[in-house]
């Protein structure tokens, strides 16, 4: 049950760490001007019953013309001395309700049409969307007034008119989403538990698919309101003497240049109200849009800004070392919460040596990597302490410029998932030559020579004519050759590989590991490389540190390491792994889960599933104890240990 | 190769696939001719046994996940025939596709993705035991009770929404949800690849016991022969969309015959192997648009013969030295 204490205190951490819907429409400025005025209107439009208003019907030739302020008339009147204050509010609220009951009329039909066609797929899919095409075939204004001409004029009909024109927006929003939904895999899981097509269409995917209706009809309101006042302006909408503001303007059309306040006064109203409904409609995009609210909405800069303590820099360890971090410390700040995602991290790495960095997700390894070289995103990442000395430089202190000659030139990274790292649009030949240009001055056909030669360094055959493909043409393994090729154009001094070959298959993943291994040979190059696999780590690596919560609890040559572990975090580590060839060997689990970064726990932060702790485990800092050459352990019991001579 | 099947398809036998083919594509097009065609999967022929775990293993692209597909019904054959306890699988499900959920249930890969994300844990667990079986209301509360302790898991998470949990959380809520309404087979379309080694293991084991729990047979998917061979009765080695070797668990590991196979296995990562292989940048699956005439594997293989490269080597082509162990291949790595 240790699983349900922790997981429940992480989601008391998730609910603080993040702002609500309505808080962070709030924070934009623009949208909350935009609330505050259609709420603003539409009461005003609600109370007109109850306000102190002339009758808007009323005609009083006698007062025809009245200017602004005119007394009795705030607003003046009209060609047949109606108060236009009053006709403008009751006014307003015929535009609105027009144009909010033909936007749910278009939102709703036009989603079950997207809604259906997108799940049915197939024949229904094509009967419904070359529908819609031939309703998008005409230009909408005509098509609302061919149909308010059959119809015959007025306000239903200007309704019904708009809906319909509508419709196709929604539809074909809908539909692309819905399409997308439908192949996922919860949605044939409800297939398998027994659900209906119409109950997985409404009970599974519509709620999905609900923030995307919400949005759309919030930036189509206003369109419809204008198109209300388009119909009625033309005398096809509200009829005499009703008044909306579209057939407000419409009236004041005749009389524009002698009382230009006739018109005048509904057209700033149209204006008022469609700017503070886009606005409002943008905002609520900007929130309920999960790409937006994923974080693109806030931009990081180029580099992880660097916060630690200028007196307290750690010095490099020694000099034989290519790159040296030490005392590495990387946080995030999301709301008030500070996730101490790399908690002093010491990682040396000798010329041509390949060190392999262990642990499951979020034990912080790949963000030891990138922090590196400043790749973390800022906001909300920082680094809060240490150094990395790249042959003796210290990186975090170093300027924006040095670190962009050096990221790709002496550091290069390889990322795991090659056809994400590579741009689809552009050949493989651009990409290869853009690297190298890059950091090198050399000429168009110098520079394409030298993409011939990486190309053959990392062994893919015919490189003259593979320059000319597309990412999309190569298979996975390729595609990671290429990655391997386009850090290499420069001849780094290390290269940090982040899981190169997980996303390949494993007799790809062989191959890859057999070129990587050539290759730091061959060029001297060192090797960072991250990886959850203790089978790849013994494929290539010459020593491993293994991370746990952001730290590294021990670290040692390979097979010292595999054959007598010492930190009990290691030995479970290994032996939860299946080896072929040893079927019978009962899978060792480690119960519980990982700690929070953000709340660690007092000691060593594998205390609580580890069989062998003790109380003192549970108090003080544990430090990374030296275990013979090469050797560290962060553990005050460890295993294995033969008694020391 | 009929007298083989034969001779395993005894009493016992819960599922039979025979001959069956899947391809995708190849409508007719509005001028004439037809739209390029690719075989997921091609005259595959299997037999599950009660109470088995069949391993299915192979590289992205060999159709294993398509077999997947097939087996439990969110896909029909093109051709060929799947038996399910002596009814047409393929017909149940275009009848009566719940009566076939009621027997056959299927766990995801991604755990997470699997799970809608605007659900209780409680309504997604609750949706096969209100479809799928006649339980009433109280009889759910106590059933999924029941399957929250099966799988490990506290009563409160009841509650909660997919995103609160972690992979291994949601990959047990998967299982449950396959165990709700009482199959007799679960397809495991890799069910561990996307979690963490130390969440692995969990699983399996958890896997494992809930299969003595409850009497289940599993068909148990997956690119990871470590994995495979440790929790897996029999095994099949797919490759190209057909099977290349199908056997025992410990012969087709101990003793492989297909030179595929032996390949897969050498290059299977262990702790505590620095062996890494000769270096092969051909080594591709063959164009789906095109596939070779013979066997789909000779291009990679150094046993090659002209025969390799004519014709298409039977799935029984090579029987091995005990019985049920069979391999695609002329130029089998053991004679029997």
């Amino acid at each position: 049950m240790t699983n349900t204490a922790i997981s429940g205190k992480g989601r008391q951490a998730g609910k603080s760490a993040r702002p609500g819907t309505f808080s962070l429409l709030l924070n934009n400025t623009l949208a909350t001007a935009g609330l505050i005025i259609l709420i603003a209107v539409c009461l005003l439009a609600l109370a007109a019953p109850v306000l102190p208003l002339l009758n808007p019907d009323v005609t009083a030739p006698a007062n025809r013309l009245l200017p602004v302020f005119s007394t009795g008339h705030l607003l003046g009147t009209d060609h047949l001395g109606r108060d236009l204050l009053s006709r403008l509010i009751w006014g307003t609220r015929v535009s609105l309700a027009v144009g909010v009951s033909a936007t749910i009329i278009a939102a709703v039909f036009g989603s079950m049409l997207g809604l259906v066609a997108g799940y049915a797929g197939g024949r229904t899919d094509t009967v419904i969307m070359r529908g819609i095409d031939m309703v998008m075939a005409f230009p909408y204004i005509l098509l609302a007034l061919a149909i308010v001409a059959v119809l015959g004029p007025g306000l239903l009909n200007a309704l019904y008119a708009i809906a319909l024109v509508n419709i196709p927006f929604f539809a074909r929003n809908i539909r692309g989403i819905t399409l997308g939904l439908s192949r996922r895999e919860f949605v044939d899981a409800a297939r398998l538990s027994g659900k209906s097509p119409a109950q997985i269409l409404f009970v599974e995917i519509l709620p999905n698919v609900l923030p995307v209706i919400v949005i759309t009809m919030s930036t189509t309101v206003g369109w419809m309101i204008l198109e209300t006042a388009g119909l009625s302006f033309l005398g096809l909408g509200a009829q005499p003497p009703q008044a909306d503001l579209g057939s407000m303007l419409g009236e004041g059309r005749k009389i524009l240049f002698t009382a230009p306040h006739v018109s005048i006064v509904p057209g700033v109203m149209i204006f008022v109200l469609v700017m503070a409904i886009n606005l409002l409609g943008d905002g609520v995009r900007d929130i309920l849009d999960p790409r937006l609210r994923a974080g693109s909405l806030t931009r990081p800069v180029a580099r992880t800004v660097v916060l630690r303590n200028p007196a307290d820099v750690p010095a490099p360890s020694g000099d034989e070392n290519i790159l040296d971090v030490r005392r590495l410390r990387t946080e995030f700040q999301i709301g008030g919460t500070v996730y101490h995602a790399v908690g002093g991290v010491d990682l040396a790495l000798r010329q041509g040596e390949c060190l392999g960095i262990v642990g499951e997700s979020g034990s912080g390894k790949s963000l030891t990597a990138m922090s590196i070289m400043g790749l973390v995103p800022t906001p909300p990442g920082r680094i809060a302490g240490g150094a990395a000395y790249l042959e003796g430089e210290d990186l975090f202190a170093a300027s924006d410029r040095r670190i962009r000659d050096l990221r790709g030139g002496s550091v290069a990274y390889v990322f795991q998932d090659p056809l994400s790292t590579l741009h689809p649009l552009f050949t493989v030949g651009n990409q290869l030559e853009e690297a190298i240009r890059t950091h090198q001055p050399l000429s168009r056909a110098r520079t394409r020579e030298k993409a011939i030669e990486l190309l053959s360094l990392v062994r893919i055959p015919n490189p003259k004519e593979r320059l000319t493909t597309y990412p999309h043409e190569l298979s996975g393994g390729m595609r990671q050759r290429v990655c391997i090729a386009m850090a290499l154009a420069n001849d780094a001094r290390v290269l940090i590989a982040d899981e190169p070959t997980t996303a390949l298959d494993v007799t790809v993943q062989s191959q890859i590991l057999t070129l990587m291994n050539g290759l730091r040979r061959e060029r001297n190059a060192a090797i960072l490389f991250i990886t959850h696999d203790f089978g790849v780590v013994s494929a290539i690596c010459d020593r491993i540190a293994v991370m746990y919560a952001g730290r590294i609890v021990e670290t040692g040559k390979t097979d010292d390491i595999l054959a007598s572990p010492q930190h009990p975090y290691t030995a479970k580590l290994i032996e939860c792994v299946p080896v072929l060839g040893e079927p019978e060997r009962r899978l060792d689990a480690i119960d519980g889960r990982p700690p929070v970064v953000n709340n660690l726990p007092e000691g060593c932060a594998f205390a609580d599933r580890c069989p062998q702790a003790q109380s003192l485990c549970r108090t003080g800092e544990i430090e990374l104890v030296a275990a013979g050459a090469d050797r560290g352990v962060r553990c005050l019991f460890p295993m294995n240990r033969e008694p020391s001579a | 190769m009929n007298d083989g099947r034969e001779k395993t398809s005894g009493e016992d036998t819960l599922l039979t696939i025979s001959d069956v083919e899947r391809i995708f594509g190849g409508e007719r097009r509005l001028f004439g001719g037809r739209a390029p065609a690719v075989h997921a999967v091609q005259s595959l022929s299997l037999s599950v046994r009660k109470g088995e775990t069949l391993g299915v293993v192979g590289e992205s692209g060999c159709g294993k996940s398509t077999l997947a597909r097939l087996v439990v019904g969110l896909d029909d054959p093109t051709s060929g025939e799947i038996v399910f306890d002596g009814e047409n699988l393929t017909d149940l499900a275009r009848k009566d596709g719940n009566s076939l959920a009621r027997k056959v249930q299927y766990v995801f890969q991604d755990p997470v993705a699997s799970l809608n994300p605007r659900k209780t844990i409680r309504t997604i667990l609750e949706a096969p035991l209100k479809h799928l079986t006649d339980l009433d209301k109280d009889g759910r509360e106590k059933r999924l009770t029941e399957l929250l302790q099966a799988v490990n898991l506290a009563p409160e998470f009841l509650e909660r929404y997919p995103h609160e949990f972690s992979g291994g959380q949601a990959q047990r809520i998967g299982i449950a949800r396959a165990l709700a309404a009482g199959p007799e087979l679960i397809v495991l379309d890799e069910p561990v690849s996307a979690l963490d080694v130390s969440v692995q293991a969990q699983v399996l084991n958890l896997l494992d016991g809930l299969k003595k729990t409850f009497g289940l047979t599993y068909i148990f998917i997956s690119h990871d022969l470590s994995v495979v061979e440790s929790v897996c009765d029999r095994v099949a080695v797919m490759y190209f969309g057909r099977i290349a070797e199908l056997g025992p668990a410990r012969n087709v590991f101990g003793t492989p015959m297909h030179p595929y196979t032996d390949l897969l296995m050498r290059s299977a990562p262990a702790p505590g192997r620095h062996v890494l292989m000769a270096e092969d940048a051909s080594a591709e699956l063959p164009d789906p648009y095109n596939p070779p005439a013979g066997c789909a594997f000779a291009a990679r293989c150094n046993r090659k013969t002209g025969a390799c490269l004519d014709n298409l080597p039977a799935p029984d082509q090579a029987p091995g030295p005990d019985s049920g162990h069979i391999a695609a291949c002329y130029h089998p790595l053991i004679e029997a």
